[in-house]
């Protein structure tokens, strides 16, 4: 019986590695990609206080995070096709992905500008620099390096995230996971096997994210 | 060369400056003396724009802005004949000591690089920095980093430079070095329009004083006169003050 098992395990861990291969890193990376710029316009806009579209901005920040990401992931790919507006299952969890962790980097980012000094827009503009120059090569830079441990954080979470693309029939790990076992009937050796891939994953994750503090930290402390 | 004319500006019901009005001529070394909640800082900030003043005007190379009109065109025009050195140095705390003296020239002023590295190098060895090109800010002193500030500003070969209490965040033995700094520009005939506590600097440096209280200019004059005959009672005791609190 446990050699049944364990043949299952390793039958089955090439399959589901080579899931989160082709399909989670790639649905992690592309939906974090897009919610890092849509996180870094809604901070902007809010941080520049430009008029209306600050406004837009909070109110997608408070629908986003105040629904679960389960119902967006429904209404796009279940809900969308009945008023004739169909998006595949990959590109629709890339989709809700983006617009949903985007609102939670927002604030990161938000917070990050706020926290640089606001000396710096003014030496900036005693120099004669624009606002917008000043943004783009003084605030946000700075701002990225405080950001950076928490939009680690949400790329990880975002790993984990992708397994509820399952829910809408993306082959990611999870639903490879589910139709193995639906063969072979093993829940509890091949979701502690899913597990120990996602683990990995994110382990490398973390690997990358202090390699990467370590490199922004090369002109220490912001006083 | 510049000349600031009945300024006002309130903050709330606080009235900062009241009715102000300031003269600096080519070549001249101003000191703006005056207690803490004086307006100095205020009036200063003013001139350089980073408050917009209630009203008042500023005439600068014989042409003249309504301070609380003024378009942002004309403010960032103004802004490039100036350069402002600020309490807390205020470098890009991202960018080297080399890049932060030429970042306002490359990027605003359009300077090709190797042009605006030879004048940071340049600007940086007159404050003795040029040994310390790539440190951050992080990395100097107080000292230091108020020494390339004032690089920054004189990279840009202002025709005046606004000093906001530059040695007011430092620690007492680190004062020296950006005083001499501050010597050495006058010496070389920099225009400088100086908010200060330094009272060394006000008589032995600067060729000009002004003296403000509660939002107004009580006395204006040449140095020596300003500390040998000071003609109000104000200002008389306002010198007793600091010269007793020195011993």
């Amino acid at each position: 019986m446990n050699e049944r098992i364990l043949q299952i395990l390793i039958d089955s861990f090439m399959k589901i590695l080579m899931a989160g291969i082709k399909v989670t890193i790639p649905l992690a990376v592309l939906s974090f990609f897009f919610a890092l710029i849509i996180s870094i316009l809604v901070a902007v806009i809010q941080y520049a206080d430009i008029k209306g579209l600050k406004q837009l901005c909070r109110f997608y920040i408070w629908i986003i995070r105040g629904t679960p990401l389960l119902v967006q992931l429904y209404l796009v790919f279940y809900g969308l096709p009945s008023i004739g507006i169909v998006i595949p299952a990959f590109p629709s969890a890339v989709l809700c992905f983006s617009i949903n962790e985007g609102a939670y980097m927002a604030e990161s980012m938000r917070a990050a500008l706020e926290a640089v000094p606001k000396g710096q827009l003014e030496a900036g503009y005693c120099v004669g620099m624009s606002y917008w120059q000043i943004m783009r090569r003084i605030i946000l830079p700075q701002a990225f390096r405080t950001a950076f441990p928490s939009l680690s954080n949400s790329f990880i979470s975002m790993i984990k995230s992708t397994s509820m693309a399952s829910t809408i029939t993306v082959s990611e790990m999870i639903r490879q996971t589910q139709i193995i076992n639906g063969r072979v009937y093993q829940s509890l050796a091949l979701y502690l096997e899913v597990g120990f891939i996602y683990l990995i994953f994110c382990t490398v994750l973390t690997w990358l994210q202090s390699w990467g503090e370590k490199k922004l930290n090369a002109y220490g402390g912001t006083r | 060369m510049i000349e600031v004319k009945n300024v006002y500006k309130s903050f709330g019901d606080f009235g900062a400056l009241q009715d102000v009005s300031l003269e600096v001529e080519k070549g001249d070394v101003v000191a703006i003396l005056g207690p803490s909640g004086s307006g100095k800082t205020t009036l200063l900030r003013c001139i350089n724009f980073l408050e917009i003043a209630d009203s008042g005007k500023l005439i600068f190379d014989g042409e003249e802005y309504d301070m609380h009109s003024i378009s942002k065109r004309n403010i960032s025009r103004l802004r490039r004949k100036t350069a402002f050195v600020f309490q807390n140095y205020n470098l890009f705390l991202n960018k080297t000591v080399l890049q932060n003296v030429t970042e306002g020239l490359i990027v605003a002023r359009r300077m090709p690089k190797d042009e605006a590295e030879k004048k940071a190098v340049k600007a940086l060895e007159k404050v003795g920095m040029a040994d310390r090109l790539e440190s951050y800010p992080s990395q100097l002193s107080g000292g230091q980093q108020q020494r390339v500030a004032i690089a920054r500003a004189l990279a840009a070969e202002p025709e005046i430079i606004y000093f906001d209490e530059p040695t007011s965040a430092l620690d007492p033995e680190l004062i020296g070095e950006v005083l001499a700094v501050m010597r050495d520009l006058a010496n070389d005939g920099m225009t400088m329009l100086v908010v200060t506590h330094e009272m060394n600097f006000a008589r032995n440096v600067s060729s000009k004083v002004v003296f403000m209280e509660n939002g107004h200019v009580i006395e204006a004059s040449d140095s020596k006169s300003f500390f040998e005959n000071p003609k109000e009672e104000r200002t008389r005791e306002f010198i007793q003050t600091i010269l007793s609190g020195r011993e």
